[in-house]
């Protein structure tokens, strides 16, 4: 079993995401509380304590707020974080873009069925 | 209850190893414990509190205490990565004024170098219990793409520059070379840096830290035995602490946990950034000591790039000295973890004893300040001021 999936197996509160996720549906949390969306997703709202949290559909789209290219990796990849149109920014990799026309500000969007270890989907995002 | 006073460091012991394959975690421990002891003219059974961070052998405290065979009264294992040591201190601090202790010992030792710890695309020690683990590890991140992606944000907000960054590097090499333990001492130019291998844009691969084996301690007492001994009277001043995190993801790379940490210690010291003569600062990347620099208020909020340019942080030369002892950038970073040595070169040059070629005049208050963690995600900050009485 690989750590990522021993990482997932420990989380019961994001076992949703995961699935929904391999199925081409990215979910973000939200608070019935206070009505904001959160980053990571817990069941426990960050902003307000309320545990009235719940799963609500994500638009997929964002915008580039950090990045960096990995360049001593095996296979250079990009890192970065994305700030999504419903507030949250999230660690994630741009994938399928030259790194060159990688940049701070442009907007990006959801690519589905990027699988990593053990069939699990990775939420990552492509420029759009 | 202030700290402001309470308690003085008389010890300060840096391990003169850089590379150490013939001796064990616990004999380093012990050895810069005994020579820190050794500084300050007192024994082992003279010691009643123990501090350590994350890189003793075994759980917290026990195995060092019963290695050293010392009988404490007080002991804490708080572990905040490599700010830890600074942190201890200001623990150690209140643990003395609270009369829970009266001589506290605080170490850090590793040997990366010879256990052969891969350097560069360094991947944190996390584990799969911790609710952030998912969201960050499998994207690849590593302790230096998310150092750059700090520096990437910090260029794209405020103009700072490839140029601007490596000037850092620079003036630590300038230290560095009057080091004769340091683990580099070829001086640097902004050139060589930016001729370096591209590692995580925009970092270079001199923008990085060393890893290094060795360690140091530091003796901390209260101020009626700090008068008995026969060193020079380094007194705590004031100290702050904060943790810096992902906030629910409302994710601000363009400053650290020493914004709360350094706005602590200058309140409690009854201080301000300009009383400070020589500044020790955590050198894990360029970009860190440019954004700590900022968040400690030795410059506004996006200055840290023009700040650090042209030599501003050389002896002798710049306006704010750092890190005299050529840092973590040239001279060592024991266990990746840097906070105990930024302590000790803080006291040499308040003793007046750093080497004479980086040791600056009258130099009556200095501050240690370190970051422990991950800048990008979560980290430490731990801010010490200390006076020469
Ligand atoms: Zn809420």
């Amino acid at each position: 079993m690989s750590v990522l999936r021993e990482a997932l197996d420990h989380q019961p509160e994001t076992k949703a995401f995961w699935s929904e996720l391999a199925e081409g549906r990215f979910k973000l949390r939200h608070c019935r509380a206070c009505e904001r969306a959160h980053w990571y997703p817990r069941a426990i709202c960050p902003h307000c304590a309320s545990p009235e949290t719940e799963w609500r559909p994500a638009s997929g789209q964002g915008t580039i707020y950090s990045y960096s290219i990995a360049r001593t990796a095996a296979q250079p990849f990009a890192i970065a974080y994305v700030t999504l149109a419903e507030g949250p920014t999230m660690m994630t990799n741009i994938v399928g873009s030259d790194f060159a026309e990688i940049a701070i500000g442009k907007p990006v969007e959801i690519a589905f069925g990027h699988q990593v270890e053990d069939g699990i989907t990775l939420p990552v995002f492509r420029l759009a | 209850m202030s700290i402001n006073g309470q308690a003085y460091i008389v010890g300060a012991y840096e391990h003169p190893l850089r590379k150490a394959p013939d001796k064990s975690l616990a004999q380093l421990h012990a050895e810069v414990a005994l020579g820190a002891l050794a500084d300050a003219g007192l024994s082992k059974d003279d010691v009643d509190g123990y501090f350590c961070g994350g890189d003793v052998p075994g759980t917290g405290p026990f195995s060092m205490v019963d290695y050293l065979n010392l009988k404490v009264r007080h002991a804490d294992s708080t572990n905040i990565g490599g700010a830890s040591y600074i942190l201890h201190v200001n623990h150690a601090a209140q643990a003395i004024a609270a009369g829970k202790c009266d001589v506290a010992l605080v170490t850090l030792a590793g040997r990366p170098r010879s256990e052969g710890v891969p350097k560069g695309g360094l991947k944190r020690a996390d584990s799969p219990v911790q609710p952030d683990y998912a969201w960050e590890t499998p994207f690849g991140m590593t302790i230096l793409n998310v150092y750059a992606m700090c520096a990437m944000r910090h260029m794209h907000e405020f103009g700072t520059t490839p140029e601007q960054l490596a000037w850092v590097k620079v003036a630590a090499s300038h230290h560095a070379q009057h080091n004769p333990n340091a683990m580099l001492r070829d001086l640097v130019t902004v050139d060589d840096v930016l001729n370096s291998t591209l590692v995580a844009d925009p970092l270079h691969k001199l923008d990085c830290c060393i890893v290094s084996d060795g360690g140091g301690a530091v003796i901390v007492t209260r101020p009626e035995i700090a008068r008995q001994l026969k060193r020079p009277l380094v007194k705590i001043r004031g100290a702050g602490e904060a943790v810096k995190h992902t906030a629910g993801g409302a994710i601000d790379l363009t400053y650290s946990a020493g914004r709360f940490s350094g706005a602590a210690a200058f309140a409690e010291a009854g201080l301000t950034p300009a009383d400070v003569k020589y500044a020790s600062v955590y050198d894990s990347f360029t970009i860190t000591v440019i954004v700590q620099l900022e968040d400690l208020g030795f410059c506004a909020k996006g200055e840290g790039g023009r700040f650090v340019a042209d030599g501003n942080l050389i002896a002798g030369v710049g306006r704010l000295p750092v890190n005299t002892d050529g840092g973590g950038l040239c001279n060592n970073h024991p266990f990746n973890r840097g906070g105990i040595t930024k302590i000790i070169e803080a006291v040499r040059q308040l003793r007046g004893e750093a080497h004479p070629a980086v040791q600056v005049a009258n130099c009556d208050i200095a501050l240690a300040h370190g970051t422990g963690g991950m800048l990008g995600t979560r980290h430490g900050g731990a801010t010490l001021i200390m006076e020469r009485e």
